[in-house]
């Protein structure tokens, strides 16, 4: 089932333009002029952008990690903004429509219905089963995707698609990161435990991967069992404090507790409870990810700004991705003066995209898997700790290649 | 006429051995708050000014005798009495100030408002807003043609030049430069602007007339990344033959020959390297290295660093007294 979020004016406008009879919009011929002489000319380009999203209310284990209504939504509508500040001297006009499925449901009819509302890219906010079950009818009709949510390596490598773009980092990113840093700060020995869901499993994957390839030992791997037990209670503080420390009593000796928890069911409540007094990192303590909330390096406070005023709220990785997917397709139809996706999908693709999103650096795809390089945060609950890549892994390429999944090991064939 | 050059360069090494014209350089501290004046002959700190938060673009007025400085987190633009150094006034400046350019005849301040995406002109003798522009997201870089008719903003996340007519307040052109364009400088003789991408890495040379990019420059720094080259600030010498730009993180000053386009050297300054003024001989030029906590001094005639001086906390920018 499928229903339109109210309130935003963004899916107000594109229900307007619809009604206004918007299907003349794609047949509109894109003006092609030199990308620098940007005069406007004619008439206004309307470029419809699809927000498809996964969301059900989910509990945390942590009052303060309860997901905003709008999480990612409000990063999609701050770009929008951006793009539509910028396509005011080029004649373009952005909009964004957004679709909410749950968690488990089918998501072609919700994909089918946007794209008969005339938008050619699709933000996804999915499980990469949903995403996959519509990579190849959008590619059928000549629609381009960016995954914001789905950090699965599944989706760049064997299930990659031609026109689906990744803005989030997959695990493999993440967890390369956290492991430079804590070899770089000497930490060598970790013991890990893991979750005893899919996804939970696949960080731990990740983690595993990181081990081998930047000389970390995992000393020790123990399964937190969701028994479902562990939840918050009126009374749990205490219970909890005893279960995690009897949990760790057994572990042999090291310098980092790698935790991986995306399940939500025990994570949180390892920093401070272990039967040594031991540093956390994971899903849990130094926390790996494409954006922080205190991140200010790089003019990255003016994003900050921005965003508390659009929305009320601090900025979280989501919206991050989902600013940084709606300013590349901004990008691309602004530097190519057209709404083509085929023109913006090789435009994108080429050695003359890169986007910038308050990290240090241009962003650029991975032309090999369509993956967006980028520079990842860790940081605790309060601050920017470091960002990986550490000084010293070097690349040939890029040495943000040096997060995730390299070239010469990808399983990837575009199709 | 090689020999004349020879006999002019050691003739300008040895006024700079011999006493340097004294002139004042004030420097603004992002990250403390405050203003640092340093005498450009002694290269010593003379004084350190508690100033508004988050200063950030700083000039002065044409006859030397007021500083305007960019209170950034307080919202407005404070005057300060080079006489006397007290703050002596503040202008409206919209919200969150960051850079600004004063207009030839010294009547008109042009501000960049980075959070509103609006350029603010204010009239200096009334202290009122003039007129609010919109412009692209997060404008910062802003120049003014020598004859004061055009003026130039750059904004950030949009990545264009807007050319904007001073009469009319209009945008009249935007050119599309690359990722991030921070600053915008004029050739003292009006023909071309020259406006640097942070994160494309290039500086780009719009030809005035025309109003399209008519060069693009790129930079390459043996044993740095690619990645970490960031240019910001520009300064054109007087003649217009020679080129500055900041190069941020890569923590050099690139020399570009204006006629050839090509860098001739990279000179080693401080830690990410942002802006840059000249003294008034131009003899002199002097950078602000925001995360080394220090300013470096560079001779102009061997384009080679003279002297680095610690000031506040992140200087952000510079200029020089007029006399």
């Amino acid at each position: 089932m499928t229903s339109a979020v109210p309130g935003t004016l963004a899916a107000l406008l594109c229900f307007l333009s619809l009604t206004a009879g918007a299907p003349g919009a794609f047949a509109q011929q894109p003006t092609l002029q030199p990308a620098d002489a940007t005069k406007p000319q004619g008439q206004t380009t309307e470029i419809k952008i699809g927000y498809l999203r996964a969301y059900a209310p989910r509990l945390t284990l942590s009052l303060l990690d309860a997901p905003p209504r709008d999480e990612g939504v409000a990063g999609a509508n701050v770009a929008i903004g951006d793009n539509n500040t910028t396509g005011r001297f080029i004649k373009q006009q952005f909009t964004l429509d957004v679709t909410e499925i749950k968690p488990e449901a089918d998501a072609v009819q919700a994909f089918d219905d946007l794209i008969a509302k005339g938008d050619r890219y699709v933000v996804a906010d999915l499980s990469a089963k949903q995403l996959l079950s519509i990579a190849d009818i959008a590619r059928d009709k000549g629609v381009l995707i960016f995954n914001v949510g789905a950090t699965d390596d599944s989706l760049r490598e064997e299930d990659c698609r031609i026109n689906v773009f990744h803005i989030a980092p997959t695990r493999s990113m993440l967890a390369d990161a956290l492991a430079q840093y804590l070899m770089v700060k000497k930490w060598p020995n970790w013991a890990l435990l893991y979750g005893s869901h899919e996804q939970d499993h696949l960080y731990a994957d990740a983690l595993r991967r990181a081990a081998t390839r930047f000389g970390g030992q995992i000393v020790v791997e123990k399964e937190f069992k969701d028994t479902g037990t562990a939840r918050r209670t009126d009374t749990g503080a205490t219970q909890i404090q005893q279960q995690i420390s009897v949990f760790t009593q057994d572990l042999p000796e090291h310098d980092v507790l790698l935790v991986a928890d995306e399940s939500e069911v025990f994570g949180t409540y390892v920093p401070y409870r272990t039967w040594t007094p031991r540093l956390v990192a994971g899903t849990a303590g130094l926390v790996a990810s494409s954006w922080h909330p205190a991140s200010e390096q790089w003019g990255g406070i003016q994003m900050q700004s921005r965003f508390l005023k659009a929305t009320g709220r601090r900025m979280l990785s989501k919206d991050m991705s989902a600013w940084t997917a709606v300013r590349a397709i901004g990008e691309a139809t602004t530097r190519t003066n057209g709404d083509d996706p085929k023109k913006i999908s090789d435009y994108i693709r080429s050695e003359d995209f890169s986007v910038a999103a308050f990290k240090g650096q241009k962003l650029t795809f991975r032309k090999w898997n369509l993956q967006l390089r980028q520079p990842i945060l860790l940081g605790d609950t309060k601050s920017v700790v470091s960002t990986s890549p550490q000084e010293g892994y070097l690349h040939q390429v890029s040495e943000l290649d040096t997060l995730g999944i390299d070239q010469p090991e990808t399983k990837c064939v575009l199709k | 006429m090689q020999r004349r050059a020879c006999v002019l360069a050691i003739l300008a090494t040895g006024t700079l051995a011999g006493p340097a014209a004294a002139y004042t350089a004030y420097v603004s501290n992002e990250k403390d708050n405050t203003m640092t004046v340093v005498d450009t002959a002694t290269m010593q700190v003379v004084k350190t000014v508690d100033v508004g938060q988050r200063p950030r673009g700083i000039t002065i007025s044409h006859d030397g005798k007021f500083i305007y400085l960019c209170a950034s987190d307080d919202n407005m633009i404070q005057i300060i009495d080079t006489a006397t150094l007290q703050v002596v006034g503040t202008l409206p400046s919209g919200d969150d100030p960051e850079l600004f350019v004063l207009s030839p005849d010294g009547k008109t301040l042009y501000v960049a408002n980075e959070n509103d995406n609006l350029v603010t002109a204010i009239d200096v003798d009334s202290k009122e807003i003039k007129t609010e522009i919109p412009v692209g997201v997060e404008p910062e870089g802003m120049a003014v043609s020598p004859d004061g008719k055009t003026m130039v903003n750059t904004s950030e996340t949009t990545s264009m030049a807007h050319f904007i007519d001073t009469e009319s307040h209009e945008v009249t052109d935007n050119v599309l430069v690359d990722t991030r364009p921070r600053f915008a400088a004029f050739k003292p003789d009006g023909s071309q602007i020259w406006v640097s991408a942070e994160v494309g890495g290039s500086v780009s040379v719009i030809d005035n007339a025309k109003r399209q990019v008519v060069k693009k420059i790129r930079f390459a720094i043996p044993g740095l990344r690619a990645e970490t080259i960031q240019p910001v600030g520009i300064v054109i010498s007087a003649d217009g033959k020679k080129a500055y730009v900041a190069l941020g993180p890569a923590n050099h000053v690139a020399v570009i020959n204006t006629e050839s386009y090509e860098v001739e050297k990279y000179i080693l300054v401080g830690q990410r390297v942002w802006h840059l003024d000249f003294t008034p001989d131009h003899k002199t030029l002097i950078t602000t290295n925001g995360n080394s906590n220090d300013i470096t001094f560079i001779d102009t005639a061997t384009d080679e660093p003279v002297q680095s001086v610690t000031v506040g906390q992140q200087p952000w920018g510079v200029v020089i007294s007029p006399q």
